[in-house]
Protein backbone atom coordinates (compact mmCIF):
# COMPACT_ATOMS: atom_id res chain seq x y z
CA UNK A 1 0.00 0.00 0.00
CA UNK A 2 1.39 3.39 -0.87
CA UNK A 3 1.49 6.34 1.44
CA UNK A 4 -0.91 9.03 0.31
CA UNK A 5 0.24 12.46 -0.70
CA UNK A 6 0.93 14.48 2.45
CA UNK A 7 -1.94 16.77 3.42
CA UNK A 8 -1.41 20.40 2.59
CA UNK A 9 -0.35 22.16 5.76
CA UNK A 10 -0.08 25.88 6.36
CA UNK A 11 3.65 25.72 5.64
CA UNK A 12 3.31 24.01 2.29
CA UNK A 13 0.23 25.89 1.20
CA UNK A 14 2.15 28.68 -0.50
CA UNK A 15 2.78 27.85 -4.10
CA UNK A 16 6.45 27.66 -4.94
CA UNK A 17 9.42 29.11 -3.15
CA UNK A 18 9.33 32.64 -4.48
CA UNK A 19 8.73 35.84 -2.56
CA UNK A 20 8.70 39.43 -3.88
CA UNK A 21 12.37 39.72 -2.91
CA UNK A 22 13.43 36.64 -4.90
CA UNK A 23 11.38 37.83 -7.87
CA UNK A 24 13.28 41.13 -7.86
CA UNK A 25 16.61 39.28 -7.57
CA UNK A 26 15.51 36.93 -10.36
CA UNK A 27 14.65 39.79 -12.70
CA UNK A 28 17.94 41.52 -11.86
CA UNK A 29 19.83 38.28 -12.54
CA UNK A 30 18.18 37.83 -15.93
CA UNK A 31 18.85 41.42 -16.97
CA UNK A 32 22.47 41.25 -15.82
CA UNK A 33 22.93 37.95 -17.71
CA UNK A 34 21.54 39.52 -20.90
CA UNK A 35 23.89 42.43 -20.32
CA UNK A 36 26.77 39.98 -19.85
CA UNK A 37 25.82 38.30 -23.14
CA UNK A 38 25.84 41.62 -24.96
CA UNK A 39 29.14 42.75 -23.47
CA UNK A 40 30.84 39.36 -23.61
CA UNK A 41 29.80 38.34 -27.11
CA UNK A 42 29.32 41.65 -28.95
CA UNK A 43 30.82 44.75 -27.37
CA UNK A 44 34.08 43.46 -25.88
CA UNK A 45 36.91 43.03 -28.40
CA UNK A 46 38.60 39.76 -29.33
CA UNK A 47 41.99 39.29 -27.74
CA UNK A 48 45.16 39.94 -29.75
CA UNK A 49 46.66 36.52 -28.92
CA UNK A 50 43.72 34.37 -27.92
CA UNK A 51 41.12 35.66 -30.39
CA UNK A 52 37.50 34.92 -29.54
CA UNK A 53 38.55 32.23 -27.03
CA UNK A 54 38.96 35.01 -24.50
CA UNK A 55 35.17 35.27 -24.29
CA UNK A 56 35.09 31.97 -22.39
CA UNK A 57 36.66 33.94 -19.55
CA UNK A 58 33.43 35.88 -19.00
CA UNK A 59 31.75 32.68 -17.87
CA UNK A 60 34.79 30.89 -16.48
CA UNK A 61 35.97 33.53 -14.00
CA UNK A 62 32.51 34.39 -12.58
CA UNK A 63 31.67 30.71 -12.16
CA UNK A 64 34.85 29.96 -10.22
CA UNK A 65 34.15 33.02 -8.08
CA UNK A 66 30.63 31.73 -7.46
CA UNK A 67 31.88 28.24 -6.59
CA UNK A 68 34.37 29.59 -4.04
CA UNK A 69 31.71 31.88 -2.59
CA UNK A 70 29.34 28.91 -2.32
CA UNK A 71 31.94 26.77 -0.51
CA UNK A 72 32.70 29.58 1.93
CA UNK A 73 28.97 29.99 2.62
CA UNK A 74 28.76 26.21 3.17
CA UNK A 75 31.61 26.36 5.69
CA UNK A 76 30.10 29.35 7.52
CA UNK A 77 26.64 27.77 7.66
CA UNK A 78 28.21 24.47 8.82
CA UNK A 79 29.99 26.39 11.59
CA UNK A 80 26.72 28.05 12.61
CA UNK A 81 25.02 24.68 12.79
CA UNK A 82 27.81 22.93 14.69
CA UNK A 83 28.82 25.65 17.15
CA UNK A 84 25.56 27.60 17.39
CA UNK A 85 23.55 27.14 20.57
CA UNK A 86 20.42 26.06 18.69
CA UNK A 87 22.18 23.74 16.20
CA UNK A 88 19.94 25.31 13.58
CA UNK A 89 18.72 22.94 10.88
CA UNK A 90 18.03 25.95 8.69
CA UNK A 91 21.79 26.67 8.69
CA UNK A 92 22.34 23.05 7.62
CA UNK A 93 19.92 23.48 4.71
CA UNK A 94 21.68 26.66 3.63
CA UNK A 95 25.00 24.77 3.77
CA UNK A 96 23.58 21.95 1.65
CA UNK A 97 21.96 24.25 -0.89
CA UNK A 98 25.13 26.31 -1.19
CA UNK A 99 27.32 23.24 -1.70
CA UNK A 100 25.02 21.96 -4.45
CA UNK A 101 25.29 25.28 -6.27
CA UNK A 102 29.05 25.31 -5.71
CA UNK A 103 29.50 21.83 -7.19
CA UNK A 104 27.48 22.74 -10.29
CA UNK A 105 29.49 25.89 -10.90
CA UNK A 106 32.78 24.17 -10.15
CA UNK A 107 31.84 21.74 -12.93
CA UNK A 108 31.09 24.71 -15.20
CA UNK A 109 34.49 26.17 -14.27
CA UNK A 110 36.30 22.92 -15.11
CA UNK A 111 34.49 22.43 -18.42
CA UNK A 112 34.93 26.02 -19.61
CA UNK A 113 38.56 25.94 -18.44
CA UNK A 114 39.21 22.76 -20.39
CA UNK A 115 37.62 24.20 -23.54
CA UNK A 116 39.76 27.31 -23.20
CA UNK A 117 42.83 25.17 -22.56
CA UNK A 118 42.23 23.12 -25.69
CA UNK A 119 42.07 26.27 -27.81
CA UNK A 120 44.93 28.13 -26.14
CA UNK A 121 47.35 25.44 -24.93
CA UNK A 122 46.35 22.71 -27.38
CA UNK A 123 45.43 20.30 -24.54
CA UNK A 124 42.38 19.94 -22.35
CA UNK A 125 44.28 19.47 -19.14
CA UNK A 126 47.60 20.42 -17.61
CA UNK A 127 48.80 19.38 -14.16
CA UNK A 128 49.10 22.96 -13.09
CA UNK A 129 48.73 23.72 -9.38
CA UNK A 130 45.52 25.67 -9.77
CA UNK A 131 43.85 23.12 -12.06
CA UNK A 132 44.77 20.21 -9.82
CA UNK A 133 43.54 21.96 -6.68
CA UNK A 134 40.28 22.88 -8.38
CA UNK A 135 39.68 19.30 -9.51
CA UNK A 136 40.37 17.93 -6.03
CA UNK A 137 38.11 20.53 -4.47
CA UNK A 138 35.35 19.52 -6.88
CA UNK A 139 35.68 15.84 -5.91
CA UNK A 140 35.73 16.74 -2.21
CA UNK A 141 32.42 18.55 -2.46
CA UNK A 142 30.91 15.72 -4.50
CA UNK A 143 31.86 13.64 -1.44
CA UNK A 144 30.20 16.22 0.81
CA UNK A 145 26.97 15.86 -1.17
CA UNK A 146 27.27 12.06 -0.89
CA UNK A 147 27.49 12.44 2.90
CA UNK A 148 24.33 14.55 2.84
CA UNK A 149 22.59 11.74 1.00
CA UNK A 150 23.39 9.15 3.68
CA UNK A 151 20.64 7.50 5.66
CA UNK A 152 19.80 8.80 9.13
CA UNK A 153 17.85 11.50 10.88
CA UNK A 154 18.02 15.15 9.88
CA UNK A 155 20.15 15.92 12.91
CA UNK A 156 22.62 13.17 11.99
CA UNK A 157 22.79 14.43 8.43
CA UNK A 158 23.35 17.97 9.63
CA UNK A 159 26.13 17.10 12.06
CA UNK A 160 27.99 14.74 9.72
CA UNK A 161 27.85 17.11 6.78
CA UNK A 162 28.82 20.13 8.92
CA UNK A 163 32.00 18.34 10.00
CA UNK A 164 32.80 17.26 6.43
CA UNK A 165 32.07 20.82 5.24
CA UNK A 166 34.53 22.27 7.74
CA UNK A 167 37.23 19.69 6.92
CA UNK A 168 36.74 20.34 3.20
CA UNK A 169 37.48 24.03 3.71
CA UNK A 170 40.46 23.14 5.88
CA UNK A 171 41.90 21.07 3.08
CA UNK A 172 41.76 23.92 0.53
CA UNK A 173 44.96 25.69 1.69
CA UNK A 174 46.72 22.38 2.44
CA UNK A 175 45.96 20.85 -0.94
CA UNK A 176 46.79 24.07 -2.73
CA UNK A 177 50.07 24.47 -0.89
CA UNK A 178 51.20 20.91 -1.53
CA UNK A 179 50.19 20.99 -5.18
CA UNK A 180 51.98 24.29 -5.70
CA UNK A 181 55.10 22.89 -4.08
CA UNK A 182 54.72 19.76 -6.21
CA UNK A 183 54.67 21.84 -9.40
CA UNK A 184 57.43 24.18 -8.34
CA UNK A 185 59.80 21.27 -7.77
CA UNK A 186 58.87 19.67 -11.04
CA UNK A 187 59.26 20.61 -14.63
CA UNK A 188 57.15 23.47 -15.82
CA UNK A 189 54.65 23.09 -18.63
CA UNK A 190 56.80 22.75 -21.70
CA UNK A 191 54.44 23.49 -24.57
CA UNK A 192 52.99 26.68 -23.28
CA UNK A 193 53.25 28.24 -19.84
CA UNK A 194 50.02 28.31 -17.90
CA UNK A 195 50.46 31.85 -16.70
CA UNK A 196 49.90 33.78 -19.86
CA UNK A 197 50.38 37.47 -19.30
CA UNK A 198 46.84 38.62 -19.80
CA UNK A 199 46.57 42.37 -19.57
CA UNK A 200 42.93 43.22 -19.83
CA UNK A 201 41.66 46.25 -21.64
CA UNK A 202 38.97 48.41 -20.07
CA UNK A 203 35.97 46.90 -21.83
CA UNK A 204 37.12 43.35 -21.14
CA UNK A 205 37.54 44.15 -17.47
CA UNK A 206 34.10 45.74 -17.37
CA UNK A 207 32.51 42.70 -19.06
CA UNK A 208 34.17 40.51 -16.47
CA UNK A 209 32.81 42.73 -13.73
CA UNK A 210 29.30 42.42 -15.21
CA UNK A 211 29.76 38.65 -15.21
CA UNK A 212 30.79 38.56 -11.55
CA UNK A 213 27.79 40.71 -10.52
CA UNK A 214 25.38 38.58 -12.61
CA UNK A 215 26.70 35.32 -11.15
CA UNK A 216 26.64 36.65 -7.58
CA UNK A 217 22.98 37.59 -8.04
CA UNK A 218 22.35 34.17 -9.55
CA UNK A 219 23.95 32.56 -6.49
CA UNK A 220 21.74 34.52 -4.07
CA UNK A 221 18.67 33.69 -6.11
CA UNK A 222 19.47 29.98 -6.38
CA UNK A 223 20.45 29.76 -2.72
CA UNK A 224 17.19 31.29 -1.51
CA UNK A 225 15.08 29.01 -3.69
CA UNK A 226 17.03 25.85 -3.04
CA UNK A 227 17.23 26.26 0.74
CA UNK A 228 13.50 26.97 0.86
CA UNK A 229 12.91 23.89 -1.23
CA UNK A 230 14.99 21.79 1.15
CA UNK A 231 12.89 23.14 4.04
CA UNK A 232 9.75 22.12 2.19
CA UNK A 233 11.17 18.67 1.47
CA UNK A 234 11.87 18.21 5.18
CA UNK A 235 8.38 19.42 6.06
CA UNK A 236 6.87 17.14 3.47
CA UNK A 237 8.79 14.14 4.83
CA UNK A 238 7.55 15.02 8.31
CA UNK A 239 3.91 15.44 7.33
CA UNK A 240 4.12 12.29 5.18
CA UNK A 241 5.17 10.35 8.27
CA UNK A 242 2.45 11.94 10.38
CA UNK A 243 -0.25 11.14 7.82
CA UNK A 244 1.01 7.54 7.53
CA UNK A 245 0.85 7.21 11.33
CA UNK A 246 -2.67 8.68 11.37
CA UNK A 247 -3.69 6.23 8.67
CA UNK A 248 -2.36 3.24 10.62
CA UNK A 249 -4.13 4.45 13.75
CA UNK A 250 -7.38 4.86 11.80
CA UNK A 251 -7.00 1.31 10.46
CA UNK A 252 -6.40 0.05 14.00
CA UNK A 253 -9.50 1.90 15.18
CA UNK A 254 -11.64 0.46 12.35
CA UNK A 255 -10.61 -3.14 13.02
CA UNK A 256 -11.11 -2.85 16.81
CA UNK B 1 37.12 12.12 32.23
CA UNK B 2 40.63 12.63 33.65
CA UNK B 3 43.64 12.61 31.36
CA UNK B 4 44.92 9.34 32.82
CA UNK B 5 41.48 7.85 32.16
CA UNK B 6 41.67 9.03 28.57
CA UNK B 7 45.10 7.51 28.09
CA UNK B 8 43.80 4.26 29.54
CA UNK B 9 40.83 4.22 27.15
CA UNK B 10 43.13 4.91 24.20
CA UNK B 11 45.47 2.14 25.34
CA UNK B 12 42.64 -0.36 25.76
CA UNK B 13 41.22 0.44 22.30
CA UNK B 14 44.70 0.19 20.77
CA UNK B 15 45.51 -3.16 22.38
CA UNK B 16 42.04 -4.50 21.51
CA UNK B 17 42.47 -3.58 17.83
CA UNK B 18 45.93 -5.10 17.69
CA UNK B 19 44.75 -8.23 19.52
CA UNK B 20 41.89 -8.68 17.04
CA UNK B 21 44.41 -8.31 14.25
CA UNK B 22 46.83 -10.77 15.81
CA UNK B 23 44.12 -13.37 16.22
CA UNK B 24 42.35 -12.90 12.90
CA UNK B 25 45.58 -12.35 10.90
CA UNK B 26 43.71 -10.39 8.23
CA UNK B 27 46.69 -8.08 7.67
CA UNK B 28 49.12 -10.89 7.01
CA UNK B 29 46.79 -13.29 5.23
CA UNK B 30 44.80 -10.88 3.07
CA UNK B 31 45.93 -7.27 3.00
CA UNK B 32 49.68 -7.75 2.58
CA UNK B 33 49.12 -10.29 -0.25
CA UNK B 34 46.67 -7.82 -1.84
CA UNK B 35 49.27 -5.03 -1.67
CA UNK B 36 51.97 -7.27 -3.16
CA UNK B 37 49.62 -8.36 -5.96
CA UNK B 38 49.01 -4.66 -6.68
CA UNK B 39 52.77 -4.13 -7.01
CA UNK B 40 53.01 -7.08 -9.39
CA UNK B 41 50.08 -5.78 -11.46
CA UNK B 42 51.74 -2.36 -11.71
CA UNK B 43 54.79 -4.15 -13.09
CA UNK B 44 52.63 -5.89 -15.70
CA UNK B 45 50.92 -2.64 -16.67
CA UNK B 46 54.11 -0.57 -16.85
CA UNK B 47 56.31 -3.08 -18.56
CA UNK B 48 59.89 -1.86 -18.43
CA UNK B 49 62.57 -1.71 -15.70
CA UNK B 50 63.39 1.96 -16.24
CA UNK B 51 59.77 3.10 -15.94
CA UNK B 52 59.22 0.98 -12.84
CA UNK B 53 62.31 2.31 -11.15
CA UNK B 54 61.28 5.88 -12.00
CA UNK B 55 57.69 5.47 -10.77
CA UNK B 56 58.38 3.12 -7.84
CA UNK B 57 57.76 5.70 -5.02
CA UNK B 58 54.39 6.67 -6.51
CA UNK B 59 53.36 3.07 -7.06
CA UNK B 60 54.28 2.11 -3.50
CA UNK B 61 52.15 4.93 -2.10
CA UNK B 62 49.21 4.22 -4.40
CA UNK B 63 49.30 0.60 -3.22
CA UNK B 64 49.47 1.92 0.38
CA UNK B 65 46.46 4.16 -0.14
CA UNK B 66 44.35 1.38 -1.64
CA UNK B 67 45.33 -1.12 1.03
CA UNK B 68 44.72 1.39 3.82
CA UNK B 69 41.10 1.71 2.66
CA UNK B 70 40.61 -2.02 3.23
CA UNK B 71 42.31 -1.99 6.64
CA UNK B 72 40.30 0.95 7.94
CA UNK B 73 37.01 -0.46 6.65
CA UNK B 74 37.75 -3.62 8.59
CA UNK B 75 38.83 -1.76 11.72
CA UNK B 76 35.44 -0.09 11.84
CA UNK B 77 33.40 -3.06 10.66
CA UNK B 78 34.36 -4.91 13.85
CA UNK B 79 33.11 -1.94 15.88
CA UNK B 80 29.76 -1.50 14.20
CA UNK B 81 28.76 -5.12 13.57
CA UNK B 82 28.49 -5.81 17.30
CA UNK B 83 27.50 -2.29 18.30
CA UNK B 84 30.86 -1.97 20.07
CA UNK B 85 31.07 1.79 19.53
CA UNK B 86 27.63 2.22 21.10
CA UNK B 87 28.75 0.11 24.03
CA UNK B 88 31.82 2.31 24.48
CA UNK B 89 29.61 5.39 24.39
CA UNK B 90 27.18 3.98 26.90
CA UNK B 91 30.13 3.06 29.12
CA UNK B 92 31.07 6.74 29.13
CA UNK B 93 34.35 6.32 27.25
CA UNK B 94 35.83 9.57 25.95
CA UNK B 95 35.42 9.49 22.18
CA UNK B 96 38.57 11.47 21.45
CA UNK B 97 40.49 8.82 23.41
CA UNK B 98 38.81 6.14 21.30
CA UNK B 99 39.94 8.10 18.23
CA UNK B 100 43.57 8.15 19.40
CA UNK B 101 43.45 4.41 20.14
CA UNK B 102 42.08 3.53 16.74
CA UNK B 103 44.41 6.02 15.06
CA UNK B 104 47.51 4.48 16.62
CA UNK B 105 46.35 0.93 15.85
CA UNK B 106 45.96 1.94 12.20
CA UNK B 107 49.36 3.70 12.18
CA UNK B 108 51.05 0.51 13.42
CA UNK B 109 49.30 -1.69 10.85
CA UNK B 110 50.08 0.72 8.02
CA UNK B 111 53.75 0.91 9.03
CA UNK B 112 54.01 -2.88 8.87
CA UNK B 113 52.41 -2.79 5.42
CA UNK B 114 54.80 -0.05 4.32
CA UNK B 115 57.87 -2.04 5.28
CA UNK B 116 56.56 -4.97 3.22
CA UNK B 117 55.81 -2.72 0.24
CA UNK B 118 59.25 -1.11 0.36
CA UNK B 119 60.89 -4.52 0.43
CA UNK B 120 58.66 -5.51 -2.50
CA UNK B 121 59.69 -2.39 -4.43
CA UNK B 122 63.34 -3.09 -3.61
CA UNK B 123 63.08 -6.61 -4.98
CA UNK B 124 60.75 -6.05 -7.93
CA UNK B 125 61.33 -2.44 -9.02
CA UNK B 126 65.03 -2.16 -8.25
CA UNK B 127 64.92 0.90 -5.95
CA UNK B 128 68.09 1.68 -4.03
CA UNK B 129 68.39 2.71 -0.40
CA UNK B 130 71.09 5.35 0.13
CA UNK B 131 72.66 6.18 3.49
CA UNK B 132 71.46 9.79 3.97
CA UNK B 133 68.14 9.05 2.26
CA UNK B 134 67.11 6.48 4.85
CA UNK B 135 66.51 9.11 7.57
CA UNK B 136 64.31 11.09 5.18
CA UNK B 137 62.47 7.96 4.09
CA UNK B 138 61.75 6.83 7.65
CA UNK B 139 60.66 10.26 8.96
CA UNK B 140 58.53 11.11 5.93
CA UNK B 141 56.90 7.67 5.92
CA UNK B 142 55.99 7.98 9.61
CA UNK B 143 54.55 11.50 9.12
CA UNK B 144 52.62 10.43 6.02
CA UNK B 145 51.25 7.37 7.82
CA UNK B 146 50.12 9.48 10.79
CA UNK B 147 48.27 11.87 8.44
CA UNK B 148 46.73 9.11 6.35
CA UNK B 149 45.64 7.25 9.45
CA UNK B 150 43.99 10.38 10.90
CA UNK B 151 42.01 11.15 7.73
CA UNK B 152 40.96 7.51 7.32
CA UNK B 153 39.88 7.21 10.97
CA UNK B 154 37.77 10.40 10.82
CA UNK B 155 35.92 9.42 7.67
CA UNK B 156 35.60 5.76 8.59
CA UNK B 157 33.99 6.88 11.86
CA UNK B 158 31.60 9.03 9.87
CA UNK B 159 30.71 6.26 7.42
CA UNK B 160 30.56 3.49 10.03
CA UNK B 161 27.19 1.82 10.29
CA UNK B 162 25.91 3.42 7.10
CA UNK B 163 24.84 1.52 4.01
CA UNK B 164 27.17 2.00 1.06
CA UNK B 165 30.16 2.93 3.24
CA UNK B 166 32.52 0.76 1.18
CA UNK B 167 32.19 3.06 -1.82
CA UNK B 168 31.71 6.28 0.15
CA UNK B 169 34.94 6.03 2.14
CA UNK B 170 37.39 6.17 -0.79
CA UNK B 171 35.42 9.06 -2.29
CA UNK B 172 35.83 11.02 0.94
CA UNK B 173 39.39 10.03 1.82
CA UNK B 174 41.19 10.09 -1.55
CA UNK B 175 40.90 13.83 -2.34
CA UNK B 176 41.77 14.81 1.23
CA UNK B 177 44.69 12.41 1.30
CA UNK B 178 46.16 13.77 -1.93
CA UNK B 179 48.74 15.97 -0.11
CA UNK B 180 49.94 12.82 1.67
CA UNK B 181 50.30 10.99 -1.63
CA UNK B 182 52.15 13.89 -3.26
CA UNK B 183 54.37 14.59 -0.26
CA UNK B 184 55.24 11.00 0.56
CA UNK B 185 55.98 10.18 -3.09
CA UNK B 186 58.27 13.17 -3.55
CA UNK B 187 60.07 12.57 -0.29
CA UNK B 188 60.59 8.92 -1.24
CA UNK B 189 61.87 9.96 -4.68
CA UNK B 190 64.44 12.23 -3.02
CA UNK B 191 65.39 9.45 -0.62
CA UNK B 192 65.92 6.93 -3.44
CA UNK B 193 67.49 9.50 -5.75
CA UNK B 194 64.91 8.74 -8.46
CA UNK B 195 65.40 10.81 -11.61
CA UNK B 196 68.58 12.44 -10.29
CA UNK B 197 66.92 14.07 -7.24
CA UNK B 198 69.02 14.78 -4.18
CA UNK B 199 68.06 14.13 -0.55
CA UNK B 200 67.82 17.84 0.32
CA UNK B 201 64.90 18.22 -2.11
CA UNK B 202 62.86 15.92 0.08
CA UNK B 203 62.97 17.84 3.35
CA UNK B 204 60.29 20.47 2.47
CA UNK B 205 57.91 17.57 1.89
CA UNK B 206 58.48 16.34 5.42
CA UNK B 207 57.18 19.76 6.52
CA UNK B 208 54.01 19.41 4.44
CA UNK B 209 53.41 15.88 5.73
CA UNK B 210 53.96 16.92 9.36
CA UNK B 211 51.56 19.88 9.12
CA UNK B 212 48.98 17.62 7.52
CA UNK B 213 49.38 14.95 10.20
CA UNK B 214 49.10 17.47 13.07
CA UNK B 215 46.07 19.29 11.60
CA UNK B 216 44.08 16.16 10.83
CA UNK B 217 45.04 14.22 13.95
CA UNK B 218 43.98 16.98 16.33
CA UNK B 219 41.02 18.00 14.15
CA UNK B 220 39.96 14.35 14.09
CA UNK B 221 40.19 13.92 17.85
CA UNK B 222 37.88 16.95 18.26
CA UNK B 223 35.42 15.90 15.55
CA UNK B 224 35.25 12.19 16.35
CA UNK B 225 32.94 12.58 19.36
CA UNK B 226 30.23 14.57 17.55
CA UNK B 227 30.52 12.25 14.52
CA UNK B 228 29.94 9.07 16.50
CA UNK B 229 27.61 10.59 19.06
CA UNK B 230 24.36 10.32 17.13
Amino acid sequence: MTIDTPPITAATQRRGTSTPATRVIGILTISMTIWLGVFGLVLSPADRDQGDAVRIMYVHVPSVWLAYLAFIVTALASGVHLFGRRHSLQADRVAGASAEIGVVFMAVTLVTGMLWGRITWGVYWQWDARLTTTALLFISYVGYLAVRGLEGTREQRARRSAIVGLFAVLEVPLVHWSVKLWRSLHQEATVLGTDLDVSLDGLMLFSLFVGVVAFTLLFVWLLLHRSRMLTMLDLSAESGLESALAQRRAEGGASA
Amino acid sequence: MSSSGRIQVARVVLSKDLRIERRSKVLTSQIIPFAVVTLVLFAFALDGDAILQRTAPGLVWIAMLFSSMIIVQRNFAVETSDGALDALRVAGADMSAVFWGKWLALVIQLLVLEVVLLIGAFVMYGIEFRGPGVVLLVTSSISATCGLSAVSTIYAGLASGVRGRESLLPLLVMPVASPVLIGATRAAEAAFGTGGTVVSEGWPWLGVLSVFAVVFSFGGSLAFGPLIDD
